[in-house]
């Protein structure tokens, strides 16, 4: 299998990776076509950037196959990296260094040309909205600011695949949204986003498709949407109590919806119609200290899955 | 304006030497230090040369008429070179690459690119070389304006006493990379590098050593280096025990190769 005729870029089948006993990717499977976005959506631990290294061909996997463009990373490394963009969890920019020197530096372990790495790095910082950053140093930048450069930098080599990991962790949600519009931007011209996120959020603004992750397995698979209707209802009814103890008044509302989860803070009560159950609660004589009914998300979906919450 | 990614290019099956950019980029980051540095450079020499050389050197030519006849200031000299190709290759190799590593993370940034671990060593190490060699040239250029040498063969010490410090730097990668913090960098400094500058034959002929001691001076770099440089310096070379020094140099610059590229890779592909 080469990638000239085919559009599979990223396939896996059993991929594990394991550090000493611990075992932090378990045999996973995925595959992700050119042109796709697709997320490893899981809670700190899950093996999202275990995964996400030896993709970028910086980590051997222990087990399983894994090919990149077709390419195998245990022999080929160099030259699928030579492909790919990465812009890692933590931010490796040379602080001491200008915005505009990182890229220029960075471009040349690509091979590319001086004058080739000055005219990209141009276009990029515009790109990145940078530009008139473009020469003082790195070190007094916002952490969003360092974000965009980061993802500058993983583009001077026009890569085939980006991979992404945990992008906006740590940003302010005005950051954050300046940085999902220049996703969004990259995903519409046509480049191939891998990303991992423990945001539902995110997953939903910028995955086509999407794999839950928990302790190093994919647990479920599919895009956002088709994830929240097989694994959760339309609505969901949130409960506060002015109370410790939620498990009571847990009980007192069993049977309403189709399913009830009782969190340390709130209950959740899963519904097709979340104004008929806070009916129905009402009916029952409950008074919960605030109530409020919105629509499922992916994080609804980890909880069905795992019991779990997604940031903790 | 759209994304600035059109079509994506072919790879190229060739790939580049990539320990280029990588020497480059060290090269880039020192563009912002280098006068600090070089101010440092010219300095050291200049105090050597006044407290060891003159001072000690008119007390010791006075009273014993230098050693083995020959003055203080040019026996001694040729030695400090040596040495301070020791400091600076530790300077270098110690507290960067422990950085490029657990800190900045440059290292983790060039090792998403297609550099690979032998690339990330030539280039940075490469770049070690040169910082020695400079260093090591203004001292020799400081130095002969006080009279410290005796004979224009001392240009030939410039290439032993780079590979003299190259013998520390590389095997000193290696440590560098096993660290988990900078405590290991005292006990190098004050358990190894210290006791190598006082015993290594620079201020006094190593037979004066108890007898001991001798084999350590023999077996580190740092008394191969002087050896060479003294007998160059003086006007005295002897081809036989150059080759011989150098071949050692050699050695441990190899072998110092072969721990820090099993270091490096330990520690940075995991």
């Amino acid at each position: 299998m080469t990638d000239s005729h085919s559009d599979l870029l990223l396939h896996a089948t059993g991929l594990t990776k394991k550090f000493g006993d611990f075992t932090a990717v378990d045999g996973i499977d995925f595959a992700v076509e050119r042109g796709e976005s697709f997320g490893f959506l899981g809670p700190n631990g899950a093996g999202k950037s275990s995964t996400m290294k030896m993709v970028g061909c910086v980590s051997p996997a222990t087990g399983g196959t894994l090919r990149v463009f077709g390419q195998d990373p245990a022999t080929d490394g160099p030259a699928i990296r030579a492909r790919l963009g990465v812009v890692p969890q933590k931010d490796t920019l040379d602080e001491e260094l200008t915005v505009q020197e990182n890229l220029w530096i960075y471009g040349r372990y690509f091979g590319l040309s001086r004058s080739e790495v000055r005219s990209r790095a141009t276009e990029l910082l515009a790109f990145a909205q940078l530009t008139d950053r473009a020469t003082s140093k790195v070190e007094p930048l916002s952490g969003g600011m360092k974000r965009r450069l980061t993802i500058a930098r993983s583009l001077i080599s026009r890569p085939q695949i980006l991979l992404l990991d945990e992008p906006t962790t740590g940003l302010d949600p005005q950051a954050r949204h300046v940085l999902w519009d220049r996703l969004f931007r990259l995903k519409r011209s046509g480049v191939t986003l891998v990303l991992t996120t423990h945001y539902m959020d995110e997953a939903e603004q910028l995955c086509d498709r999407l794999v839950v992750m928990d302790h190093g397995k994919i647990v479920a698979q599919g895009s956002p949407r088709s994830l929240i209707d097989e694994y959760s209802t339309r609505e969901v009814l949130e409960l506060r109590f002015d109370t410790d103890d939620h498990v009571r008044h847990g009980d007192a509302i069993a049977g309403i919806g189709e399913r009830i989860e009782v969190l340390p803070d709130r209950i959740l009560v899963y519904a097709e119609d979340g104004d008929a159950a806070a009916a129905a609660v009402h009916q029952r004589g409950v008074e919960p200290m605030s109530s409020l009914v919105r629509r499922s998300t992916l994080e609804d979906v980890f909880l069905h899955l795992t019991g779990r919450t997604l940031v903790d | 304006m759209s994304a600035p990614v059109s079509a994506p290019t072919r790879p190229s099956t060739r790939l580049p030497a990539a320990w280029r950019p990588v020497f480059e980029s060290w090269l880039t980051a020192y563009r912002r230090t280098w006068r600090g540095s070089l101010f440092g450079r010219f300095l050291s020499p200049l105090m050597f040369l006044l407290s060891l050389g003159l001072g000690l050197g008119s007390l010791v030519n006075s009273s014993a008429g230098g050693v083995g006849g020959v003055p203080y200031l040019q026996y001694v000299v040729p030695g400090i070179v040596a040495a301070q190709a020791m400091w600076v290759a530790m300077g270098e190799s110690t507290y960067p690459v422990m950085g490029a590593i657990r800190w900045n993370a440059k290292y983790h940034a060039m090792l998403a690119t297609p550099v690979g671990i032998d690339d990330l060593l030539i280039g940075h190490l490469l770049y070690v070389a040169l910082q020695i060699t400079g260093a090591t040239a203004i001292f020799m250029a400081v130095a002969a304006l006080f009279g410290s040498f005796a004979s224009w063969w001392v240009v030939l010490a410039l290439p032993v006493t780079v590979l003299t410090g190259m013998a520390f730097a590389v095997p000193i990668f290696a440590f560098s990379a096993k660290q988990e913090t900078d405590s290991g960098f005292n006990i190098l400094f004050r358990f190894i590098m210290t006791p190598l500058f006082l015993f290594s034959g620079i201020f006094f002929p190593v037979e004066n050593l108890p007898a001991f001691l001798r084999p350590i001076a023999w077996v580190m770099p740092l008394w191969h280096g002087v050896e060479v440089d003294r007998s160059l310096a003086l006007g005295s070379p002897e081809l036989a025990g150059i080759l011989g020094h150098t071949a050692y140099l050699l050695v441990v610059i190899a072998a110092g190769g072969w721990l820090a590229r099993r270091a490096f890779t330990k520690r940075l592909v995991v």
